[in-house]
Order: structure tokens, then sequence, then C-alpha cells
């Protein structure tokens, strides 16, 4: 079988969990040596194990880092350059959700902190991996949006704020690059069930959280969550070769919800 | 080599004499589906056929004119008739833009483009629902949009109407068929190297060095296999919870 990613070095951000670490795997799968970096380094352990569960042989670099902080993240994309020599692939997905409740009673502190992570973090992860691609000629990278990146959702606005940011900034960057080889998407998940929805959930009803859920999915075309599998599936092919000719452009995958706010 | 993502599904591939289409049809066949090429094109068709079967694939020509209900019908009829069942369709024929401003557009040619860019579409569409609900597994329809469904051409109006309703009548059918797990999607291409696109810089006299970086980012036309993989992806299972979405495969043009 044919591997889009033999050979090549895919880094990845929010690894250790979710979106981040179904990612790893389907791409560790393809053959790609794994730069993998996480806040929780526990986290980033239990994907490797995943990863070398089903792929013995894989090549994989851990790094702890808070994608909030730039120090850190020029750490993390050195570390992998000198293990690997090159970054190909990049998933800038670490993201945190946030607390849920009207725009008046968000805090200035809460909002502060969702933007650092979620626009600061991918902010800091292009600037330093676009300088290592131009250099190459090549590369790709999926930032993580989300369905309340494009479209008004209610009761998150730091989220909303942070991820139509990322939107921004991959239209502006996919424009800036794409005479250099590079292509820059974005991808904007809808509800996927991971530990950030199930903690989203539980702030919607602590007691009750999984009815909540179904109830939550009700609205959606195709009535249930997505899986992170799914949501790997499509990284595997915006990062591979495959997708070149798609850049600056976000891609939803939610069973069509956005199309409903 | 491709990953064998349609194996054991069934495929329809309208306007798959040529361009993109062609090459949507030789990838599906190379991941293993069970191609129909459909297009009123019967000598290109069945040449695509023989070169898909000299490539180890399995592939059929069905004659349809898109525009004609009747024959539509036939399609799907035959598609049933020879492999079984229906699990995903790329509907892709179109005629060439036409070239006329607002102002002065030529009625007889918008009801022609109309009747097959937009109604034969929608047409395509509406039968291929009818088989999928009726087989009750699911499936997944690729409709085929451009640039066009999102930014103006001057002297194109007909062609950039009917590619906004394309993008439209697409997000209806995913809202309408999710629940049935019937995906319904688009690719909305950029300036794709085809004999469309040949066709209309001969008409408007423009090179190749001249047009494309006005449409794409990359500087370059995009290949027609790079189209197809976008709509393989969307075909196949690996994109099991992506409905009701356009991918815009333009190198960036409309996000500008
Ligand atoms: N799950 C969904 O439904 C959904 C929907 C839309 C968007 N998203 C986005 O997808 C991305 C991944 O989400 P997920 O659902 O996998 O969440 P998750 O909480 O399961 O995983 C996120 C990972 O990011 C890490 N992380 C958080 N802050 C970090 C920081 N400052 N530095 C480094 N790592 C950090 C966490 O430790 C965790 O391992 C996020 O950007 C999220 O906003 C998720
Ligand atoms: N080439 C581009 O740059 C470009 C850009 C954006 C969108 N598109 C769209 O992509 C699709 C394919 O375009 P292409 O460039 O490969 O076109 P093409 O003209 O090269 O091929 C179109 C095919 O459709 C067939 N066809 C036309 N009318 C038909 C009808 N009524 N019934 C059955 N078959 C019919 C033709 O015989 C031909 O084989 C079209 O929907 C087009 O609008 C093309």
């Amino acid at each position: 079988m044919h591997n889009r990613f033999d050979g090549k070095v895919v880094l990845i951000t929010g690894a250790g969990s979710g979106l981040g670490q179904a990612s790893a795997l389907q791409i560790a799968k393809e053959g790609a040596r794994l730069s993998l970096v996480d806040l929780n380094t526990a986290s980033l352990e239990e994907t490797k194990n995943k990863v070398l569960e089903s792929v013995p042989k894989a090549d994989v670099l851990l790094t702890t880092a808070d994608v909030s902080d730039e120090k850190a993240v020029e750490n993390y994309v050195n570390q992998t350059v000198q293990q690997f020599g090159a970054v190909d692939a990049f998933f800038n997905n670490a993201g945190i959700e946030g607390k849920q409740n009207l725009t008046e009673d968000f805090g200035i502190e809460e909002f502060q902190k969702v933007i650092n992570v979620n626009l600061n973090g991918i902010f800091y992860g292009m600037k330093h991996v676009l300088k290592v691609m131009k250099k190459q000629g090549s590369g790709s990278i999926v930032n993580t949006a989300s369905v309340g990146g494009i479209r008004g959702v209610g009761n998150q606005s730091g989220y909303a704020a942070s991820k139509h940011g990322v939107a921004g900034l991959t239209k502006n960057s996919g424009i800036e690059y794409g005479q250099y080889g590079i292509s820059i998407k974005a991808i904007a998940p809808g509800a996927i069930m991971t530990p950030m929805v199930e903690g989203s959930l539980k702030q919607m009803d602590p007691d009750n959280w999984e009815e909540a859920g179904k109830e939550f999915v009700k609205p959606n075309p195709m009535k249930r969550f997505g899986k992170p599998e799914e949501v790997g599936y499509l990284v595997a092919f915006l990062l591979s070769d495959q997708a070149n000719f798609i850049n600056a452009t976000i891609i939803p995958i939610d069973g069509g919800q956005a199309n409903k706010y | 080599m491709t990953f064998p993502v349609l194996e054991g599904k069934v495929a329809i591939v309208t306007g798959s004499a040529m361009g993109m289409g062609l090459a949507t049809a030789k990838l599906f066949a190379a991941a293993k589906a069970k191609v129909i090429v459909a297009d009123f094109n019967e000598e290109k068709g069945k040449e695509a056929v023989t070169e898909i079967e000299a490539n180890g694939g399995t592939a059929h020509f069905i004659k349809v004119d898109i525009s004609n209900s009747d024959q539509v019908q036939s399609m799907i009829a035959e598609t049933v008739e020879k492999y079984g069942h229906l699990d995903v369709a790329v509907n892709n024929a179109a005629l060439t833009p036409d070239n006329a401003p607002a102002a002065e557009f030529d009625e007889a040619y918008w009801d022609k483009l109309i009747s097959i860019d937009l109604t034969g579409t929608a047409l395509c569409m509406k039968y291929e629902l009818q088989q999928m609900i009726k087989q009750g597994n699911g499936g997944s329809i690729v409709n085929i949009s451009s640039v066009s469904g999102f930014r103006p051409q001057p002297n194109n109006i007909a062609y950039v109407a009917a590619k906004h309703g394309v993008v439209g009548m697409t997000k209806v059918a995913a809202m309408e068929n999710g629940d049935k797990n019937i995906r319904v999607n688009s690719v909305a291409p950029g300036a794709i190297d085809t004999p469309m696109l040949r066709g209309s810089l001969e008409e408007t006299g423009q090179t190749e060095e001249e047009f494309a970086p006005q449409l794409s980012l990359l500087g370059r036309f995009g290949q027609p296999e790079e189209i197809a993989e976008a709509s393989l992806w969307l075909a196949s299972d690996q994109s099991s919870y992506v409905t009701g979405t356009v991918i815009h495969a333009d190198a960036g043009y409309t996000s500008r």
C-alpha cells in the first residue's frame, strides 16, 4: 500500500489527546517520523505508546511545551529540525475551550488565556515552522479552527474570537506562502467526542452530561458526534501531497452543522 | 498506486470522457471502485473505459445527456443492473462557460447552460439520492462547483449563476440526508488544466503565463488529478463525518 508520509517529518501539537492523538496515529501508520508536542508530558507518553503499539518501528520525538510561550515554541521547532532535519508537515492543533457564559461575564483574564493558547499559540507555531518550510521550499500546515471559528455559536467569547482569528491567519498566510510551495489550511471541527467536548458537556450539565450530549447532537444533520479518527483522516489527507492545490481555506468536519447556525 | 478506499463501491462519474472527470474516473478505478463513465461523448467515453480496463480497473460506459431526466433515470437503472448498487457519484459534467456581458447575454446559450450545469446536476443528484435512499446504507455524492460558485467572473453570467446554484443544492441535500448517512459535498476547483480551460483561453486569447497567476496563488494551473484526489477523499468512507461542505481546491483564490 502506498504510504503518503513515508520518510516525512510531521509535527503535531496537542498530540497528547483527542484530535492530535488520533492524527498522530493515522499519520504514523503511513510511515511518518513524528514530532509530538503537548503541555502534558504523561499524555504525550500515552500517545507514543499507542503509536508504537500499531507501528513498532515508528520514530517518535516528544517535546513538552506550552504553545502560548514563544520560546517554548521556538524550542519544539528547533528540536524537530535537530532530530529529523526538516518539518514537512505541521498540524498546529493545541487548544483549549474556555468558559461557557455570556460575553459580559467571560472575564478579561479568561479571554486573555484562551487567546494566548488558541490564537497566539497558532501564530507562534506558524512563525517558526514557516521559516523552516520557506527554506525547504515545501511544506503543508493544517491549523485547527472550529465551527466556532466560522459561525457564531454563543457562550464562548474567547473561543470564538481565537478560532475566527485562526481562520483569518490561515487565509492571510496561505496567500503569502503559496508562492514558496507551501500550503496552509484550517479545519473546522464540529462536535467531535474528545476529552474537550466531554468537559464542555460537563459544564452544561455536570450530573447528566451524557444526556446533554444526546440533546446536543439532535439538530446535527448526521445526528451524532464525530470521532477523533474521522478528523485524523482529514488531517492526513490535507497534510499529504495530494492536497497541495488546497490552500488558504477552511474545511468543516461537522456532520453538516455549520450550515445550521 | 493509491489506497483501495473505494473497494466494493460502485461510482458514477458524469462528464468523465475527458478533463477532470476522466482523471476522477481513473483514480476511482485505481482505488478499486467499479466506475460508470457517464458522458454524452460516446467515442471518448469508450476510450476512457478501455484505458481503465487496460490498467486493471473495472468500468462501464453509459451515454447520457444529464439535462434529460429520462436519460438520467436510465443511467441509474443501467448502473444498478450492471453492478448491483450505487454508492458514490461525482456530478461533474458541465458545459463550457458563456462569453458575453450581463447586459447582452445570449438567451439560448443561457437556457442550454442552465439546463446542463444547474438542472442537469440537480437531476443527477435527485435520482442518485433516490437510489441511495432505497438501498438504505448511505452513500456519498460530490457535486463539482467552481470558484465561479463563489466569485463573479465577468462575461460568465450563466456559468456563475449555475455554479452558485450547485453550491446551494449541495447544502440542501446534505441537510436533508445526513440522518440517512448519505453525504453530499462539493469540490470547487480553481483554474485546472483541462480541455474546458484550454478552450476558454483560446476564446479569450490569453496564455497560461498571463492567466494562471491571476487565478492561482501557486502561479500554475492545477492538474485534473489534484481535483480527483479531493473528490476521492470525499467519496471514500474516510470523510464519514463530512457533509454539506465545500472543499476549495483553488490554491487560495477564493480566500482573497
Ligand atoms: N473536539 C471538538 O469537538 C473540537 C471542535 C472544534 C475544535 N476543536 C479544536 O481541536 C483542537 C484539539 O481539541 P481536542 O478536542 O482534541 O481537545 P483535547 O482537550 O482532547 O486535546 C487538546 C490537547 O492540547 C493540549 N494543550 C492544551 N493547551 C496546551 C498548551 N498551552 N500547550 C500545549 N498543549 C496544550 C492538551 O494537553 C491536550 O492534550 C483544539 O484546538 C480544539 O479547540 C475541537
Ligand atoms: N477546468 C477548469 O478550470 C474548471 C474550473 C472550475 C470548475 N470546473 C468544473 O469542473 C467540471 C469538469 O470540467 P472540465 O474542465 O474537466 O471540463 P471538460 O469540458 O474538459 O469536460 C467536461 C465533460 O463533460 C461532458 N459533458 C458536457 N455536457 C454534458 C451533458 N449534457 N451530459 C453528459 N456529459 C456532458 C463533456 O462531454 C466532457 O467530457 C465541470 O463541472 C466544470 O464546470 C472546471
